[in-house]
């Protein structure tokens, strides 16, 4: 059984429609990249999907459970995580005070233990702490625990936003171009950081522009134009596409592409 | 995280310490009462820091909340034979419940329509309370009977310091404690990205309601303390400048910084004692300095300062 | 039946006047992002200026006029001094300083002028005209005509001038303004001199009718703030609606249930349409972008 299921899914803004009939499936252990042209729909899925924007049309079914319509926090609690394309990091936390919000589901949380800071507050906060620095060494920003995540530099948030969206231990994990604006070792790292999570049986989609990365790591590519899908399958069977070479270089660049 | 704990009780000693050493310079009744009222100001602006500081959200009806406090203690008491201790706990959870059942609705609200809603909040407490003359006064206000604590009346000048510095500490240690919790990662997160908290499984509708039915507590239980100390209330106490003076202590102190609201307090209730001096100009000065302090030190006094003690810790250094 | 008139003339009335500092709130803030809680005290010193001018022997029109130019000197010292200088500061400081302004105004008006309410000669005379059975007075007529001729000049200066363009393309996005070669500061100092002009001439109509004081500005100020959120804030037509609402509310829920809530009203109401349209009336839903 797939692990995240959308069917049809479908909203338009101000009578356009952003993303328009189109479905997928993660499964567990894969990646599932969503690629596509500026403007195509992807990161307005991933708004459909994780609850942000409430879909119109469509059906999303979370690990066989129904969810069309619920908000992002219900999601989280029910096994999906994502990170975000323009960077949406708590600026005046630190690093690891940022993973540790991502543990907030992972926490026994009591209001008024926390104001008397009563002792399962300071024993919530130790075990919450350690688990947030085993996710800082796992995206390699231990060095920077303590840093404001307001003072990183870009490459180091996109892994913040990684450890952050891993700390609630997703089944769903949505990754919306996570090496965007990374150099290449950075990128190299990231690779090597979806790999992993996605080995542990989590079910990564990516949305991503950079081809290599994408061609080397998903398992299936789904690839939307104009909001609508495109064509999907393996990487070898989406890079020869005709279709998809269409739209992404414009008419005449087909054989071009197929050879590069 | 370990000088983040060793700053919270840094501020906590500093302020036990301030407490305790100010009477031995204070030549006067006077300037206990003004102490005093300085530790009930800061009482309430630390509760809003929860609110405004913590998780980001404004209000600019926060003496309505003090009000009901400060009311309960009057009307218990007098109309209804509830002892004054008893009446300040009813006061708290009346602010608090009060706080509960808007809070859903006021504070699914964003910035200036968040603004609106709880100036009309914090207005239509006072509009109550000063037209239901029958129990709480009129306009003129009504007296408070005194505290009497297990036969112990509470009276004086001196006495109400102890007792308030007591209770500002009391809700000092409270609000720090809540910072590096879950709770409070969570107020500050969804401050700074609501997107993201809700992401990471933060409840924000929860949250912020958190964050408002304890400052509404806070508040209510400084007004509670402001009436029983001055025996006398009026509506003037619930009203929108009231409100807005709770806010300016929160920014001109430092929003976010629990020591910040202390300050601020301390700035927003001497300066006007020292202005009493200019008379007809004092609301003419008060107006002015507000605008200088938010022109010229838009973080706020302590944030400001920390950055210059770093800048010249850096300089000594190198 | 003449009792409905009597409410829905007073509520006209009264609405055109929180109409006009609505306006003047949406003006400003749509032009800078401030929302200024200083607004109200246009209205005072419009008021209080011409009322003191003609005590001085003063005719009417020009103390009038005079008491305009005080306001709009005002408002633009307040842009300059105030407001320019803590630029880029958060919305909520912003509003705190717009607050001082407020209680500064309103220090200098206790000082400069007195505590006492005072009164301005209605401009045509005390004797109510009776319309199908209701009275009105003809300051009314006054308060009501000098409001549409505002709105009118409001709407054709956005509607028909390059000026009044460049507002309105300052107001949908200040950076693009920019971009174009609008000089948004000019922009947002005409906006705060305009804006103080309106509430200056909404004091000098309204004040024959309910007297002004140093700090009648305070209560205007909320209620317009309420009126210009009620129809959503930054739509002008939505502050004029706003406005009108208020006072019809406020008037017949004094008329026919109770005068001592009066004030409550335009805050009852601001809330429970808030809870309801989060956004007011007229406002537009934003979409959020992540």
């Amino acid at each position: 059984m797939s692990l995240l299921v959308a069917e049809n899914l479908g909203i338009a803004f101000g009578g356009v429609k952003a993303v328009d009939g189109v479905s997928f499936c993660a499964e567990a252990g894969q990646v599932l990249s969503i690629i596509g042209p500026n403007g195509a729909g992807k990161t307005t899925l991933f708004n459909l999907v994780s609850g942000v924007y409430k879909a119109r049309e469509g059906r999303i079914v979370l690990n066989g459970r129904d969810v069309t319509g619920l908000p992002p926090h219900r999601l989280a609690a029910l096994g999906l995580s994502r990170s975000f394309q323009n960077l949406q990091v708590f600026t005046r936390m630190t690093a690891r005070e940022n993973v540790m919000v991502g543990r907030h589901l992972r926490e026994r949380r009591s209001v008024i233990a926390d104001l008397l800071r009563l002792p399962s507050s300071e024993r919530q906060n130790r075990a919450t702490r350690a688990a947030a620095d085993d996710l800082l060494r796992f995206v390699r920003l231990d060095g920077a625990a303590d840093t404001p995540a307001g003072a990183l530099p870009y490459g180091a948030l996109k892994r913040l936003e990684i450890a952050r969206a891993l700390a609630s231990e997703p089944k769903v994990l949505l990754l919306d171009e996570p090496a965007a604006g990374c150099n290449a070792v950075e990128t190299e790292e990231i690779d090597r950081l979806i790999r992993e999570v996605a080995d542990q049986g989590v079910a990564v989609v990516l949305v991503e522009h950079d081809m290599k990365l994408v061609m080397k790591i998903s398992d299936r590519i789904l690839v939307l134009d104009r909001g609508r899908p495109l064509a999907e399958g393996p990487p070898q069977e989406v890079r020869r596409n005709p279709a998809v070479i269409e739209a992404y270089l414009g008419p005449g660049h087909a054989r071009e592409a197929a050879h590069a | 995280m370990r000088s983040f704990s060793s700053s919270r009780l840094a501020t906590l000693l500093i302020l036990a310490a301030a407490i305790a050493a100010l009477p031995l310079i204070f030549p006067s009744g006077y300037y206990f009462r003004v102490a005093a009222l300085v530790w009930i100001s800061a009482l309430a602006a630390i509760g809003l820091n929860v609110l405004m500081g913590q998780a980001g959200q404004v209000s600019l009806g926060h003496a309505g909340f003090f009000g009901i406090g400060a009311y309960a203690v009057a009307i218990g008491p007098t109309h209804l034979g509830i002892p004054p201790w008893a009446s300040l706990l009813l006061g708290a959870v009346l602010a608090g419940g009060l706080a509960y059942l808007v809070g859903r609705p006021v504070l699914r609200l964003r910035g200036h329509y968040l603004a609106i809603a709880t100036l009309g909040l914090g207005v239509l407490v006072s509009i109550v309370l000063t037209n239901e003359s029958r129990w709480t006064g009129g306009p003129d206000g009504m007296p408070v009977p005194r505290l009497i604590l297990f036969g112990w009346r509470v009276s004086g000048a001196e006495t109400w310091y102890w007792v308030t510095g007591g209770a500002l500490l009391v809700g000092t240690w409270i609000a720090l404690n809540l910072t590096d919790t879950p709770t409070g990662r969570a107020l500050r997160a969804l401050h700074d990205s609501e997107v993201a908290a809700r992401v990471a499984g933060v409840d924000v509708a929860r949250y912020k309601l958190a964050a408002f039915v304890i400052a509404a507590v806070y508040a209510s239980l400084a007004g509670s303390l402001l009436a029983l100390m001055n025996g006398f209330i009026t509506p003037d106490q619930a009203g929108f400048l009231h409100s807005v003076e709770f806010v300016t202590m929160v920014v001109v102190g430092g929003l976010g910084s629990v020591a910040g609201a202390i300050v601020g307090a301390v700035v927003l209730v001497t300066l006007p004692q020292l202005l009493t001096a200019f008379q007809d100009y004092q609301h003419l000065m008060l107006g002015l300095l507000i605008m200088l302090f938010m022109i010229f030190l838009r973080e706020g006094i302590v944030p400001s300062l920390r950055a210059l003690w770093r800048l010249r810790a850096a300089g000594a250094a190198a | 039946m003449p009792e409905f008139l009597q409410f829905l003339f007073s509520g006209l009335t009264v609405g055109a006047v929180y109409a006009m500092v609505a306006l003047g709130f949406t003006l400003i803030y749509n032009a800078s992002d401030v929302v200024n809680f200083a607004q109200g005290e246009f209205v005072m010193i419009g008021g209080m200026v011409t009322a003191f001018l003609g005590y001085a022997g003063v005719p009417l029109p020009l103390a009038a006029l005079l008491a305009i130019a005080v306001a709009i000197v005002v408002g633009l010292l307040l842009h300059a001094l105030a407001i320019e200088p803590a630029r880029g500061a958060s919305a909520v400081t912003l509003i705190i300083i717009t607050i001082g302004a407020s209680i500064f105004l309103r220090g200098a008006a206790q000082v400069i002028f007195d505590k006492q309410a005072h009164k301005i000669p209605a401009f045509s005379g005390d004797a109510p005209i009776t319309f199908m059975g209701a009275a009105i007075l003809p300051q009314s007529l006054w308060v009501l005509g000098g409001a549409v001729v505002t709105f009118v000049a409001i709407f054709l200066f956005m509607d028909r001038t390059l000026l009044g363009k460049a507002v309105l393309a300052t107001a949908s996005n200040r950076l693009a303004a920019q971009l174009v070669g609008i000089n948004t500061r000019t922009v947002m100092a005409l906006s705060f001199g305009a804006s103080a002009a309106i509430g200056a001439l909404a004091g000098i109509l309204i004040t024959p009718i309910t007297l002004t004081s140093y700090d009648a500005g305070i209560l205007l100020a909320l209620k317009g703030f309420a009126a210009a959120m009620l129809g959503g804030m930054g739509n002008p037509l939505g502050a004029v609606l706003g406005g009108i609402l208020l006072g019809l509310f406020e008037q017949f829920s004094a008329g026919y249930v109770s005068s001592s809530y009066k004030d409550a009203v335009a805050f009852i109401t601001i809330l429970l349409v808030l809870f309801v349209m989060p956004s007011g009336l007229l406002g537009r839903r934003a979409v959020e972008r992540v």
